[in-house]
């Protein structure tokens, strides 16, 4: 796998829900090569880090990047304007592995929502399942219909669509599905992954702090479990995708 | 064009540029983004005698100018290492330093010996990893464990020893003085600095091992004066490390009495900065009419 950075621009910033940020970039090479269920790490003015950000949505001249304000990296990333040059690293990672043919079931919970919009788009008819805390959170719904899926809505507090979980959803529908991809928080993929256990697989995406992206410092550790041995592989290079019952949640 | 090349203990770089230890894997990375020739050297990734499986996360946090981490020296072992890391290494053409960390004076030794019969370069003694519970560092801290340590390791190997030195310690020109004194060829410095950052919403620090080790353009300063401090009291060669992030801080670190550098952090903002810091040092040394980077080594007129 080769690996560049170059200099992207920033065509499209808005803000799509409370602190939930909508950028699109541009760049004529490395889009095109990007994977449903890789990330991007962007690089941020005056931060000696990256922020790994998982890619939305891609053409083959646009990423799609949609992220959370959480610290002042993203707080920075989410004032910057339209028209100005971002320097990303990308595409990074494995994603997720969508065969022909199956009904899947992609879910997302809130900031892990964005990576299954693309995901959805390279399968047949899948159902979405998205949950965001309450209304405010809410995003890419418009976006999940218009690519041709079925979605779903839950909060946790009632204030949107069904007033749940994403798993209680899950739990009904699960004898329709071939396949489960998910990404969101860790109590969230440890009940989804308990729930297909022994009945479909299921590829869950995970995050962790993140140094150089590529797989070379060893800081992004996740716990796995390959051939029986425990041992930490890396959610830039080994994951961010991995076959849910290989990690240790 | 000046010549970038340095030679220290008899072994040619292409330029002064090393990967430092723990930054740059074994290489294979970063061979995807440029030819690693274009370093003069990659000292590889902390190896111990076993594979070791490293603390657990979260190993990184940012900090103004810098970050910390913890990765505790996640590492496949010695043999692994010359088994399987090694023979795609060598024919990178640049210099391979192996970087090795033992829990005990013994696995030191033992790995000296393991690795002098290999194909690598260098061994550079670990002794100032600030993230693991026995070894690493508390071989570091006097002058009298490192001149044991040193002399120790000096006996089980014939390749040129360099030792790697903790900032952490009170005065670091005295314990450069004692590996010195036991056979070391080149001093290599700085370390992270022990830092540690708390997470405020949740009380809980943001690293798992509580503390990490700082680098980043923040230690710079503090690295070079500590060079500058060992340049005045050895004669072994120094390579000069911490928070080298552009070709300005190359030129003030060579200046400072380094005849070779480390760069580390700086890879994770831009993976191309050696690339950068090279061209960046060679056009000053044009500028200035040097023809050879060793020109700058100890430059510096203080006051």
């Amino acid at each position: 796998m080769k690996y560049d950075t170059q200099k992207f621009k920033l065509i499209k910033n808005q803000e799509i829900a409370t602190g939930i940020f909508d950028w699109v970039v541009e760049n004529k090479e490395l889009p095109a090569l990007a994977k449903c269920g890789q990330f991007a790490h962007v690089k941020v003015p005056g931060k000696t880090l990256r922020r790994p950000i998982s890619i939305c949505d891609a053409t083959d001249t646009t990423l799609r990047l949609v992220f959370q304000v959480k610290g002042e990296g993203t707080e920075i990333m989410s004032k910057m304007k339209v028209g100005d040059e971002v320097e990303i690293l990308a595409p990074l990672g494995n994603g997720f592995k969508i065969e022909k043919g199956k009904k899947y079931c992609f879910i997302g919970g809130g900031i892990g929502v964005p990576p299954m919009l693309y995901t959805a788009k390279q399968a047949e008819n899948p159902l979405v399942i998205t949950g965001f805390r309450d209304k405010s959170l809410v995003i890419l719904q418009d976006d999940f219909k218009k690519a041709g899926a079925e979605v779903v809505l839950t909060t946790d507090d009632g204030s949107a669509g069904i007033h749940g979980f994403v798993t209680d959803v899950l739990k009904e529908r699960l004898n329709e599905i071939g396949e489960v991809c998910a990404c969101g928080p860790i109590p969230m993929l440890k009940a989804i992954a308990e729930i297909c256990k022994d009945k479909v697989p299921c590829q869950i995406s995970l995050e962790e702090r993140m140094g150089c992206g590529i797989g070379a410092c060893l800081v992004c550790a996740c716990k796995t479990k390959l051939n029986g041995e425990e041992g930490y592989t890396h959610v830039c290079k080994d994951g961010p995708v991995y076959n849910a019952e290989e990690v240790v949640l | 064009m000046a010549d970038l090349g340095v030679n220290i203990c008899g072994v040619h770089f292409n330029n002064p540029l090393i990967a430092a230890s723990g930054t740059f894997g074994f290489g294979h990375e970063f061979s995807e983004f440029y030819p690693l020739e274009t370093l003069g050297g990659i000292s590889c990734k902390g190896i111990t005698l076993k594979k070791r499986d490293g603390n657990p996360p979260p190993r990184i946090a940012e900090t103004e100018g810098g970050i910390l981490n913890a990765v505790g020296l996640q590492n496949p072992g010695v043999d692994h290492f010359i088994e399987k890391d090694l023979p795609w290494l060598r024919k990178q053409n640049t210099v391979i330093i192996a970087n090795i960390a033992g829990n005990t004076q013994e696995e030191y030794c033992q790995m000296a010996e393991k690795l002098s019969n290999s194909h690598v370069d260098f061994i550079e003694l670990n002794i100032s990893c600030p993230n693991v519970k026995s070894g690493g560092v508390q071989f570091g801290t006097s002058c009298e464990s490192v001149g044991t340590i040193t002399n120790a390791v000096k006996r089980h190997c014939t390749k040129p020893l360099m030792v790697k030195l903790s900032p952490n310690v009170t005065d670091i020109a005295e314990i450069a003085k004692s590996a010195e004194y036991n056979g070391a060829d080149v001093i290599s410095m700085i370390n992270t600095l022990t830092g540690m950052r708390i997470n405020i919403d949740t009380g809980r620090p943001i690293i798992r091992n509580n503390t990490g080790g700082m680098s980043g353009p923040a230690v710079f300063p503090v690295a070079v004066r500590m060079v500058w401090q060992v340049a005045n009291a050895v004669k072994i060669p120094i390579i000069g490390m911490g928070g080298i992030s552009k070709w300005q801080d190359a030129v003030e670190m060579l200046m400072a009495g380094a005849t070779a550098l480390q760069i580390g952090t700086v890879l994770f903002n831009d993976p191309y900065a050696p690339v950068k810091i090279n061209k960046g040092l060679n056009d000053f040394l044009d500028s200035k009419g040097m023809k050879s980077v060793t020109e700058l080594s100890g430059t510096v007129k203080p006051w």
